[in-house]
């Protein structure tokens, strides 16, 4: 099962559970998962069906280039992390 | 004393990693290179723009009148003619804020949110008449408190710049009230405070920066033709085409395939020109008036109507225990974002600790509006800020322990199989090879001697980026290679680009031949930014000497009539793999138009393993007591580029980094008056470093190979400025016993600090 971080800034959310293990082939399916687990989580992390602007999701140490149709294994790690440019 | 810079290499290629004259240096040092300022077309008109003499008013009204009635004006504009002027509300929905604050950067339309703020525009013959014009054009203002320092723009009852437009939004909860503060984030990692709890030794300190500029040495330029047909062409000094073609495209409501960006050649970027002005108020001067336009920004409007790296305040905490183990950190960084929302907070607050094994750490960030020019990128934003807070504090729990600063480093350094604190792990990393570089490094094994001298050190982070990039490569009958590419040559990036393709192919650096085009002529390409060109578009060009080679080997199969599989492509000779059959790359470009035709290889990727970069420097000071100034003795700065793709090219980075980081450390800040305007804008008073100020900055490129690219390329472009300013303000703790916690460090700063005891 892939293993979903929960964002420090919606453990409250979660009641302060930290890591979710769900079964997901995208991160689109995780963050379902955790909505299942977490109701409203998903609005917090996702705005017009796509993930948040000021937010970019890491799958197994990359940014998820294909934002939530990025697939995952099994073994993946989710973490969604600030989006970041450069200059 | 040991100057010579040093290359510790892990492998060696014939092309990759040696030091070939640059493709563009002849048009360079021969002033024949085209910059957007020299470019003339028939017709040519002039532009100029109006500017805000106010940080922060209400405009009542605009009268054009007058101006358009001066001979030799052809046009005049202000936001009523942008498209957002005429868009509904309620139609633009969710999109309103972000579209106003786009739109209201070119041309503001309802408030002037910084001194500098465009109003409107005027193209006419020439360039006196156009800044005639602009004294007649009346704007009526309602002038408004100004709030500048980010810290009172978070207070309550601060003015607010946005009325109601801006709410606080912390990951998808939106404050009721309006705010200055656009935006709040937190990570975190452990159990800070238990972590706290076992420390032996705790430091808290807050620190501030000033905000600074580029100082890009070209201003920012732009000229646009709106065809009658609707096409919009446009010349400007861009770090990003494609950038420029979709937002300007987005600001004037046409679609992308109608504006075509020849990007110019570039003076100076680092950053700065990812953010552009006066590229679509340039095609609404030459839509109304019919004729190219040509907009120049002069030096004072670079400084007050373009982005600078934002100012900063800081509140850093870190604990260790007798071991010399971090056992917890924690930072708070508030960002002034400028007239709009978009600081790199976080940024800082990403690459804060990321030097650190952390089991405990929280990083939270503000992004906080202000009436200052919108901020831009410059070299690994936000990064600089942080580590001036995060690598005093290290040192000074390094300095109680009794622990030497590198030693102390190295062990909490990060490494691979590290977990950061917002999540993800490290992958190979260089830091610790980096650290052990200085410590190996002369200038740190040989003592400092003398009366008010110092020595510092610190550490900095940048993560680098991928994104895309394409390439298209054509073989000609000579045997020579066109390589096409998008990316915009800032930094020497066509030579290390042609030089990944050479390695690839098997043939010579001078027979690949490196040209930049327009968004018309390659496929989408990102800005040159985050370190990614060498990284990203090297990658596209390795990809497509790929698909070349792939095709000379299907081409010269087809000629000796074998199947495919029996044909190898080795070191620029296509050969039979059992019959005595070959072609070097030259005599199979000659046969091509006469066996099938041309080949083209091409590229287009958004390429992951961009591998994190991290540089250590090593400064050593002497502080006048009497004057408070600050000279640099000896400067060092060590590097992992992963692999040197042109070695002078990555000590040209490294070196143009610390020296601008140098600056910004011990003179450059925007220095406002009481009514919020920039009193220094201008080079003989924005103090940037010269080569009289400075010793040479000697480098060290440390090689550990970044396993995500084909030849271990890390980007360098950004890390470099990362370290400097707590290198010095450590080194200058050493020479005066001061902790020097704002920026910039100045002559009157340390002599406050002496005569207050601080």
């Amino acid at each position: 099962m892939a293993k979903v971080f929960v964002p420090t800034m919606l453990q409250s959310a979660t009641g302060g559970v930290k890591e979710v293990e769900v079964e997901a082939r995208n991160v689109r399916q995780a963050i379902e998962r955790l909505d299942e687990l977490f109701p409203g989580i998903a609005g917090r992390l996702m705005e017009d069906d796509d993930i948040r602007p000021n937010l970019a999701v890491d799958v197994d140490g990359e940014v998820a280039r294909m934002g939530l149709m990025q697939r995952i294994s099994e073994t993946s790690e989710i973490h969604f992390v600030p989006a970041i440019g450069g200059g | 004393m040991t100057t010579a810079n040093q290359v510790l290499s892990e492998v060696e290629y014939d092309v990759v990693g040696q030091r070939p004259v640059r493709p563009d240096g002849v048009d360079k040092v021969t002033g024949r290179a085209q910059y957007g300022a020299d470019l003339n077309l028939t017709g040519l008109l002039h532009g100029r723009v109006l500017r805000s003499p106010h940080a922060h008013a209400r405009i009542r009204s605009v009268d054009t009148g007058k101006a358009e009635a001066l001979a030799g004006v052809r046009a005049v504009v202000t936001a009523a003619d942008l498209p957002f002027a005429s868009l509904n509300k309620d139609e633009l929905g969710g999109d309103y804020n972000r579209f106003k604050f786009l739109s209201d950067n070119f041309l503001a339309s309802d408030k002037v949110l910084y001194r500098g703020h465009a109003i409107a525009a005027v193209a006419a013959d020439n360039a006196h008449v156009a800044e005639a014009a602009l004294a007649l054009i009346d704007v009526d203002y309602e002038v408004l408190e100004p709030v500048i320092d980010v810290r009172a723009a978070m207070q309550d009852g601060a003015p607010l710049l946005h009325d109601d437009l801006v709410h606080t939004s912390a990951m998808g909860e939106v404050s009721e009230n309006p705010s200055n503060v656009a935006s709040y984030m937190k990570f975190d990692k452990g159990d800070t405070a238990a972590g706290f709890a076992q420390a032996d030794v705790i430091v808290e300190r807050e620190f501030t920066t000033a905000s600074v500029h580029q100082g890009y040495i070209e201003p920012h330029n732009a000229t646009a033709h709106w065809r009658a047909d609707g096409q919009i062409n446009v010349w400007c000094s861009t770090q990003g085409a494609f950038v420029v073609r979709n937002i300007t495209a987005d600001a004037l409501r046409v679609d992308v395939s109608d504006v075509r960006v020849t990007p110019m050649e570039i003076g100076g970027g680092f950053g700065g020109k990812v953010s552009f002005y006066l590229e679509p108020v340039a095609a609404l001067l030459s839509r109304k008036s019919g004729a190219p336009v040509k907009v120049l920004m002069s030096r004072t409007e670079v400084f007050e109507g373009s982005g600078p790296a934002p100012g900063s305040w800081m509140r850093v905490k870190m604990g260790a225990n007798r071991a010399g183990k971090i056992t917890a950190a924690e930072i708070e960084l508030a960002f002034e974002a400028g007239a709009y929302p978009g600081s790199p907070v976080m940024q800082g607050a990403t690459c804060a600790f990321a030097c650190y094994d952390l089991d405990n750490a929280t990083v939270s960030g503000y992004d906080v509006v202000v009436n200052k020019p919108k901020t831009a990128a410059y070299r690994a934003p936000g990064s600089p800020q942080a580590a001036f807070g995060v690598e005093q504090v290290v040192d000074e729990v390094a300095q109680k322990l009794g622990v030497d600063p590198v030693e102390f480093r190295l062990n909490n350094a990060s490494k691979e199989g590290v977990r950061k604190v917002e999540g993800p792990v490290f992958q190979k990393v260089g830091l610790v090879e980096c650290l052990e570089a200085a410590r190996n490094h002369d200038h740190y094994r040989t003592p400092l001697e003398g009366p008010n001298r110092g020595r510092g050190i610190a550490a900095g982070y940048w993560m680098n980026r991928g994104f895309h990039s394409s390439v298209n490569m054509t073989v000609n009958p000579d045997g020579t290679v066109n390589l096409i590419e998008g990316s915009v040559d800032i930094g020497g990036s066509r030579a290390s680009i042609a030089q990944q393709a050479a390695e690839t192919l098997g043939i010579g650096y001078e027979d690949i031949k490196p040209q930049v085009v327009d968004t018309d002529s390659i496929g989408f390409t990102m800005v040159t930014g985050g370190s990614r060109t060498t990284f990203a578009t090297g990658w596209a060009a390795i990809l497509a000497a790929e698909d070349v080679k792939t095709q000379m080997v299907e081409r010269a199969a087809s000629i000796w009539d074998v199947p495919a599989d029996e044909v190898e492509y080795d070191s620029g000779v296509i050969r039979h793999k059992s019959e005595e059959l070959s072609f070097t790359f030259q005599e199979l470009a000659r046969q091509l138009y006469t066996t099938g035709g041309g080949i083209t290889g091409t590229a287009s990727l958004d390429p992951t393993g961009e591998g994190n970069s991290f540089g250590v420097h090593v400064v050593d000071v002497e502080v006048d007591p009497d004057t408070g100034k600050t000279e640099i003795l000896r400067y060092t700065a060590i590097q992992d580029a992963g692999k040197a793709v042109h070695p002078s090219y990555v000590e040209g980075q490294i070196q143009g980094g610390a020296v601008q980081g140098i600056g910004w450390a011990l003179n450059e800040e925007y220095y406002f008056g009481d009514s919020g305007q920039m009193m220094n804008s201008s080079f003989l008073d924005y103090r940037m470093p010269t080569s009289l100020d400075l010793p040479m900055i000697d480098t060290v490129i440390v090689e550990v190979a970044n396993p995500g690219h084909p030849y271990g390329v890390r980007g360098v472009g950004e890390v470099p400025i990362v370290p400097p300013l707590a290198a010095i303000a450590n080194a200058v703790e050493q020479a005066t016993g001061k902790r020097m916690t704002a920026l910039p460090i100045t002559p009157g700063s340390v002599l406050e600090a002496e005569w207050n005891g601080g």
